[in-house]
């Protein structure tokens, strides 16, 4: 005799998504543009998702990217925000008269597919406006989310004014909404002087850009510009705090650096400014990728993990495609779309023809007259950035935080120490640190979010995932390559209660539901049942005791 | 020499149940060594409701005598905190919490019945929509990766080991004994075992032939933003089981699991995904607690956990081989860790528990469980989708 599959089981409880759209594409930057555009001309139905504008409340928390409290008021007018938005991306138009449905302001906050661990749920989304959330059903799925701030703080990076340089683009460029009035920018390279460019062309003041190492990394001629312009250069430099009495940025203070990275006494000078932009460098925004499952790989010269994906942007999941900088971000084309472009229409065409709706020798005509063109990234980022992360670590005069939502410093992070409002550590934690738990194997940085709560706050993360990784590789001496991601979780954006709110919920939910899989005997006390428990083929109804 | 790979006591399983047993060993001077297959407290150990109120089982009052004395007996701080309280939302919900103070009554803990303005004076975000409370003025919880990693420490600090990534794959048997685990590195010899292994137990123990019925499955939590601390952390109901953590992040879990067949088990080693159904758990939430309907979920996760059939313990020494003490707590095993690893440890030491009786978690009570008790209970996957 076979019983009905126990009805407090998941089986059958997951809502079937509201809709189901064939190709779903998240991101509407110029690789997602242009996969949606090509699968919908190819003749497959497409649904282009992108979280901008975003929740005034989100930025706030600095989720998706390091907004650092440099919004204007204006981020609070919707209206506004999407107007400037369509306005300053044209493909966007391209894709709308090429078929494609455009949905924007809506987050995706978390992808499933099924699996041998979840076999009880349909390929889904979950997204999120600002005032509710459901499921979207997809047969194919392209993400092509972009990438987001790498930031390695410095003494006092905590204040307000501190931004990444994805956050300052966004503010600078399609929301026109930054609040910066004087800014000092960290790192030389392309990302840099593009970023100091674009906010003086705002009106901006850019008194300096500060680079660790002893040359300029970036386009000579484009530095030659910013001279001229006023700015100052300081090679061979870090910022050794943030200088400010209260919470707001008001300056920083820069120390010369020698060839080990250590600072150079006495040669000091401070900097007033109200902005300090991280333009040290990019991160692919991977975290829906990696909560599908789908394999990545550490690839330095691509900005750390990046999906395994071939030539048309497959990933190793059949229904899940990946493009532009998701799959690996190349500072020195940070103002080309080209190989974006050119990667999002292989992926949206390989995708059409997955759907079956574009001839599979159709699709190879068309995949042949698309090459994305070559390129040729830094081989190592990491190294450069971790430069960064031994300068600043020794030109502060106090400890770094490591994690500002849960205030966790570098030495406390290295130090394996558990957090302060537990109280005085005793002697034996006092005595623990990397170094005697990397005697008992390889150090999993989801292990130590646990134990000392860096990146366990409300950002997820975003501020200090790449700085923790390099923490505990420079610690432990061993290469960055060698830290495992810590792993992103839904939803992977912070939301409400209310906005995640299942109206869709199946009464079987509510009908069925226990705290904790309804077997009767499991918390009635055990010596007062039935001494001869024998199985009980009958599991009767009702809530547990527990 | 090379490094020593035997030990008197051989652990397999570097879970909450395993450490805690390895540590009483270590505490008694025995020779111990913990096999992990990945990094200790990984799995259901490390990321569990953290709740420490099991008075219902026979390991309950050294539970309720153990905790409070955690910290100060490992040396490393497990983040507990004393006292429960229950929240209901109907009538039916405080009935249920009535049964319990009854229970806790019998053994000796007290229990004070709250109106809805004393609940709302010690939980300032329940709502309207509650209907009073129960206050145990016992029970408790911790932080269970804290706790399993206080546990490791406490263990090698006296002298027992620790080797992480080692998987077990049999066993060498030999005149009705156990005389080494094998494991993907090699033979580690040993006088006895404990097999502690989780939802692996029942494969593991297969290899001694010895049949033990266990269902793994996926359970779902979530965890929210900080929000100011409350008098007491270990605050639940309305179908969710969890607390306020130290911190101030309401870390709650219920609801549908999903049982996992061969594969799945398999598979879950490498990947543990929630599912929608965090947005449920966030609606339970935000009814328990309405004045929080606004705070925000920042993760949510999902743990493998084992059941036997009636959901009680199986905590025996086999006869057959004669040195392997068999433990798994049957999906409720982190508060009652610091009872069951003594217990565990006394089967090891002295053949039998001296201080509670284990009659109720013997093995011998599924010696007639069919082999197709799964499907006779429905607990296997739909297969829906696959």
């Amino acid at each position: 005799m076979t019983a009905p599959v126990d009805p407090r089981s998941i089986a059958g409880k997951i809502p079937a998504p509201e809709r189901r759209v064939p190709l779903v594409v998240v991101g509407a930057g110029p690789a997602g543009v242009a996969a949606a555009t090509a699968a919908a001309r190819a003749g497959a139905q497409v649904l282009l998702l992108d979280e901008h504008p975003l929740d005034p409340e989100l930025m706030a928390m600095d989720v998706p990217l390091f907004f650092g409290q440099r919004l204007s008021p204006a981020v609070r007018d919707r209206g506004v925000m999407l107007e400037r938005i369509v306005k300053t991306n044209p493909a966007l138009e391209d894709a709308v008269d090429a078929g494609v449905e455009v949905e924007l302001g809506v987050s995706v906050w978390g992808a499933f597919q099924p699996g041998p661990t979840m076999r009880e749920l349909p390929a889904c989304l979950g997204v999120a406006d600002q005032t509710r959330s459901w499921l979207i059903g997809y047969d194919r799925l392209i993400v092509a989310a972009g990438a987001r701030d790498l930031n390695l703080g410095f003494q006092g990076w905590e204040k307000a004014g501190t931004m990444g340089a994805a956050a300052a683009f966004t503010l600078l460029t399609r929301y026109q909404a930054c609040a910066a009035r004087r800014m000092v920018v960290l790192g030389s390279g392309p990302l840099g002087l593009t970023v100091a460019s674009l906010a003086r062309a705002r009106g901006i003041d850019v008194p300096a850009i500060v680079e660790v190492t002893p040359a300029i990394r970036g386009d000579a001629a484009l530095h030659a510009t910013l001279e001229r312009q006023g700015v100052r250069f300081y090679p061979g430099h870090v910022v050794s705090a943030a200088l400010g009495s209260r919470d707001e940025l008001e300056g920083v203070r820069l120390a010369a650096v020698d060839a080990a990275f250590r600072p150079v006494p006495g040669r000091e000078l401070d900097i007033a400014c109200d902005t300090v932009c991280l333009a040290l460098g990019l991160v692919p925004q991977v975290e829906l990728l990696q909560v599908l499952g789908c394999r990545l790989q550490f690839r330095s010269e691509w900005g750390g993990f990046v999906p395994e994906v071939d030539a048309d942007g497959r990933t190793s999941l059949p229904q899940v495609f990946a493009a532009g900088d998701v799959t690996g971000v190349d500072e020195r084309a940070v103002l080309s779309s080209e190989r974006a472009v050119a990667a999002g229409r292989r992926a949206g065409l390989a995708a059409a023809a997955a759907l079956g709706v574009l001839a599979p020798d159709r699709a190879h005509a068309l995949l042949r007259e698309t090459a994305v063109p070559a390129s040729a990234p830094e081989a190592r980022v990491h190294d450069y950035w971790r430069q960064w992360l031994r300068a600043t670590s020794a030109a502060a005069t106090g400890d770094v935080l490591a994690c500002q939502c849960e205030e966790v410093t570098r030495s406390e992070l290295v130090g394996v120490q558990p957090p302060r409002y537990l109280g005085p550590a005793s002697a034996p934690m006092r005595a623990r640190n990397l170094g005697t738990l990397g005697q008992d194997g390889p150090v999993n940085p989801d292990q130590i979010k646990r134990l000392t709560r860096a990146g366990m706050g409300p950002c997820q993360g975003r501020r200090c995932r790449e700085q923790v990784a390099l923490l505990l590789a420079e610690a432990g001496d061993v290469p960055v390559d060698a830290i495992p991601l810590a792993s992103y979780r839904p939803p992977v954006r912070p939301l409400p209660l209310s906005v995640l709110w299942p109206h869709d919920e199946l009464p079987t939910m509510r009908e069925h539901w226990v705290s904790w899989f309804g077997i009767p005997t499991q918390f009635a006390p055990h010596w007062a049942g039935d001494p001869d428990m024998t199985v009980m083929l009958d599991v009767p109804g009702g809530a547990p005791v527990e | 020499m090379t490094e020593r790979r035997g030990a008197s006591v051989v652990v397999v399983g570097g879970g909450v149940t395993g450490l805690s047993s390895a540590w009483w060993l270590a505490r008694a001077g025995v020779d111990v060594l913990v096999l992990e297959a990945g990094i200790v407290g990984w799995e259901a150990s490390g990321r569990n409701g953290g709740g420490a109120t099991h008075v219902y089982s026979p390991l309950g009052l050294e539970e309720q005598r153990l905790w409070p004395q955690m910290d100060a007996l490992l040396g490393y701080p497990t983040e507990h905190m004393p006292h429960r309280i229950k929240v209901a939302l109907s009538d039916e919900q405080l009935a249920l919490y009535q049964t319990n103070a009854r229970i806790a009554d019998q053994q000796g803990f007290q229990t004070e019945s709250l109106d809805v303005k004393a609940l709302r004076e010690l939980v300032p975000i329940v709502g309207d929509n509650a209907v009073g409370g129960l206050y145990l003025h016992f029970g408790g919880h911790a932080n269970p990766q804290r706790t399993v990693q206080a546990y490791a420490w406490a263990l090698q600090d006296l002298g027992g080991r620790i080797r992480q990534h080692m998987a077990v794959t049999g066993f060498q048997v030999a005149g009705g004994r156990v005389t080494a685990v094998l494991t993907d590195a090699g033979a580690i010899g040993a006088d006895t075992v404990v097999l502690a292994a989780g939802p692996a137990t029942e494969r593991l123990a297969a290899q001694l032939g010895v049949q033990v019925p266990l269902a793994p499955s996926r359970v779902e939590m979530i965890c929210t933003e900080p929000i100011p601390l409350m008098k007491v952390g270990g605050v639940d109901g309305n179908g969710l089981y969890g607390r306020q953590t130290r911190r101030g992040n309401l870390v709650y879990g219920g609801g549908p699991h999903e049982w996992l067949d061969e594969e799945g088990l398999q598979a879950a080693r490498g990947a543990r995904p929630t599912t929608p159904l965090l947005r449920s758990l966030g609606r339970r939430l935000a009814e328990l607690f309405r004045g929080a309907a606004h705070v925000r979920i920042i993760r949510s996760w999902a743990g493998i956990v084992e059941n036997t059939p009636d959901g009680l313990p199986i905590i025996d020494r086999l006869t057959d081989p004669v040195n392997v003490v068999l433990a798994t707590m049957s999906s409720v095993g982190f508060g009652l860790s610091p009872a069951s690893g003594k217990a565990i440890s006394e089967l090891v030491l002295h053949g039998k528990c001296r201080f509670c009786d284990l009659t109720a978690l013997r093995l011998a009570r599924f010696a007639d469980t069919p082999p197709d008790w799964r499907a006779q209970l429905g607990w296997i996957p739909s297969g829906a989708n696959l």
